[in-house]
């Protein structure tokens, strides 16, 4: 068994620069605590895998799916304030709450998508950027239950020590990105969700015509984004013992976007990229002189990669140093002559 | 309590119709969703507050000098950045919320945070039916009377209005009747951002302005464009007085839930989406429905 696994190792891992790149990543995750114990530098990774699985799931409903979702925070607010409401009136501790916590995101998905399943393109975006901004103007109108404007405070912490915390949100995050990747995985032999998910997006009118139920499928698709999104949620209203209505801001919904779009839409990877890359820039940035231009940077960066990079940094990276064989679809390092398998020639097969 | 809601429906309907048809233009033809509209109004009424505040220029000319720079300004977003990624409609949209922040941090970085009115441009107010109105009011209606009138005309009588209109209708047979699609485009881009600038100069005296504007009134833009149909010039205008009525409703009745507005703007906006998913005066092409 363990002999299988180094083979797999060797033979599947090594060979291929971006997974190798990806087990490093891993393992330096895992790690990071011995690197730096310090408070600060140990949040703002915590914050990261938390919005890793933020941004992943908008790249599942919204990547995968086609149906472009400009209002993701929906989901990251009702986990929050969900998980922290299960707690307020039912004192469930966080593991039990922040589960049940996404279950009622992923039914919040459900319900947003019923109107949403009428509508394409633009008016999808902008019907679904709508819902945050009315779930939080109507949380506001309770201040009994929601706290109003200031929120619930006092939640209980995920963990009792700092590093405690991060390894609870790393190992979440390595299992949602996990799940979320097996499901939109095209060549799965055994879960059919990802080819159908690219199937919709490509030609809805196709896919219905092949007898795939889309309708089925992209309810699918919002209650995943929307579990997902909702465990993020929860996380973050633990990690930080407090929720109140930012979790619902149209800020939070595009960040999911950039950090998206800045990896590399369609891709799982590219967003985790994207958030570990991005936002501990953007936090490093705010001690220092250039902490006040920190969005405008950001807004810059955006608009050059949508105008010159359209595909997303990781994604770049990936088709620059990782290159396909022509004869058995294996991935090779982009500097090998001839493929590690089938040894047909590399030479000349163009980039991307 | 009628007639202030009224008056009160009227002028906020008539800014909000000079925004949403400006944007529903730029949809229509281009199929641009530009969300950096409401940015462009905001940079406008800082040039007006600029001009006539800080620099003390006359009403004329600071009214010229804003309007042109809005037009130009949104020249050359499109020109540089929007007609390259015209062909993808999330692009566009991420895009131009990109440029929206940029205008806001500009304006931070170089006005900081403040709250700004720029002078009125005619003094005074009078009564109205036993409500006070001012007279900047008046002529903001005035205004947007005018120039909607004045577009109408155009798009329905001039070469240049029947050219932008075949645009929006099939760009590809626009381009084999002799009509230079790209620049039609360009074209439209600039009426949409000047019309954004004149409803800049109208509001810059009555409302009080600050970098982060250009978010409230953006969402009840979109909710008047979607719930008129987006590319509707005129489902926009009745849209705009629908949903400044729903507002204005909304403060008079609940006054404690003024905050409120923008959710049932935004109900406003669902309940008809869920009724015409095209709008009340969109339209789905036959082979898009599902």
């Amino acid at each position: 068994m363990l002999k299988r696994r180094l083979n797999d190792f060797r033979w599947g891992v090594l060979p291929v620069p971006g997974r190798l790149m990806a087990v490093i990543f891993f393992v330096f995750l895992f790690v990071f605590p011995l690197i730096s114990d310090a408070r600060y530098p140990l949040l703002i990774v915590t914050l990261a895998c938390i919005y890793a699985i933020f941004a992943v799931s908008w790249d599942l409903l919204s990547g995968y799916t086609g149906q472009v979702n400009f209002g993701h925070a929906l989901f990251f607010g009702v986990g929050a304030y969900g998980s922290a409401l299960l707690y307020k009136y039912l004192g469930l501790p966080p593991w039990a709450t922040i589960p049940l916590g996404a279950l009622i995101a992923a039914l919040a998905g459900v319900v947003t998508c019923l109107p949403a399943l009428r509508l394409r393109g633009p008016y999808l975006s902008l019907l679904t950027l709508a819902f945050p901004l009315l779930l939080s103007q109507v949380a506001r109108a309770f201040p009994e239950v929601t706290g109003g404007y200031i929120g619930i405070r006092g939640l209980p912490a995920l963990a009792a020590s700092p590093i405690g915390r991060y390894y609870v949100c790393l190992i979440v995050m390595i299992v949602s990105v996990l799940i979320m990747w097996k499901l939109t995985d095209a060549g799965s032999k055994n879960v059919r969700t990802g080819l159908i998910f690219h199937a919709i997006r490509e030609d809805e009118i196709t896919a219905r015509a092949t007898g795939i139920n889309t309708i089925r499928y992209k309810i699918l698709a919002f209650a995943i984004g929307g579990f997902f999104g909702g465990i993020a949620g929860g996380l973050f209203g633990h990690l930080l013992r407090t929720v109140g209505l930012g979790v619902f801001a149209i800020s939070l919904s595009f960040q999911a976007i950039i950090w998206v779009v800045f990896g590399g839409i369609v891709s799982i990877y590219g967003p985790v990229i994207g958030v570990f890359v991005l936002y501990p820039l953007v936090e490093l940035m705010q001690g220092t002189a250039i902490g006040e231009y920190r969005n405008l940077i950001m807004a810059v960066i955006v608009i050059l990669i949508l105008c010159f990079m359209p595909e997303g940094i990781a994604v770049r990276i990936r088709d620059k140093i990782e290159r396909q064989c022509p004869r058995c679809k294996l991935s090779n390092a982009a500097w090998r002559r001839e493929c590690r398998a089938c040894s047909a020639s590399l030479r000349h097969v163009a980039d991307g | 309590m009628i007639v202030p809601i009224i008056i009160r429906t009227l002028t906020l309907g008539g800014v909000y119709a000079l925004l949403a048809s400006g944007m529903s233009l730029i949809f229509g033809v281009a199929h641009i969703v530009n969300l950096a509209h409401t940015a462009f109004f905001m940079v406008g009424a800082y040039g007006m507050w600029f001009l006539m505040r800080q620099q003390g220029w006359g009403p004329i000319e600071s009214i010229l000098v804003t309007v042109v720079g809005v037009t130009l300004l949104g020249l050359l977003v499109y020109r540089v950045f929007l007609n390259r990624v015209r062909q993808h409609p999330q692009a566009i949209l991420l895009i131009t919320i990109a440029f929206a922040l940029v205008f806001q941090e500009l304006l931070v970085l170089a006005f900081g945070s403040h709250f700004r009115t720029a002078p009125a441009l005619i003094q005074g107010s009078r009564l109205i039916l036993g409500v006070r109105v001012t007279n900047q009011d008046l002529l903001a209606l005035g205004v947007v009377a005018v120039v909607m009138i004045v577009m109408w005309l155009v798009l329905k009588k001039t070469k240049l209005g029947i050219a932008i209109r075949a645009t929006a209708n099939d760009a590809e047979i626009a381009n084999l009747m002799g009509i230079s699609v790209p620049r039609t485009l360009l074209i439209t881009m600039g009426i949409g951002t000047a019309l954004a600038g004149v409803a800049a100069v109208l509001m810059a005296p009555l409302w009080v302005f600050y970098p982060y504007i250009w978010m409230s009134p953006l969402t009840m833009i979109l909710a008047i464009v979607v719930l008129g149909g987006l590319g509707s010039i005129k489902g926009s205008v009745i849209g705009a007085f629908i949903i400044a009525l729903v507002e204005t409703l909304v403060v008079f009745l609940l006054p404690q839930h003024g905050y409120m507005t923008t959710a049932f703007a935004l109900l406003a906006m669902i309940i008809v989406l869920s009724v015409r998913p095209g709008g009340l005066f969109g339209t789905i092409f036959e082979e898009e429905r599902l």
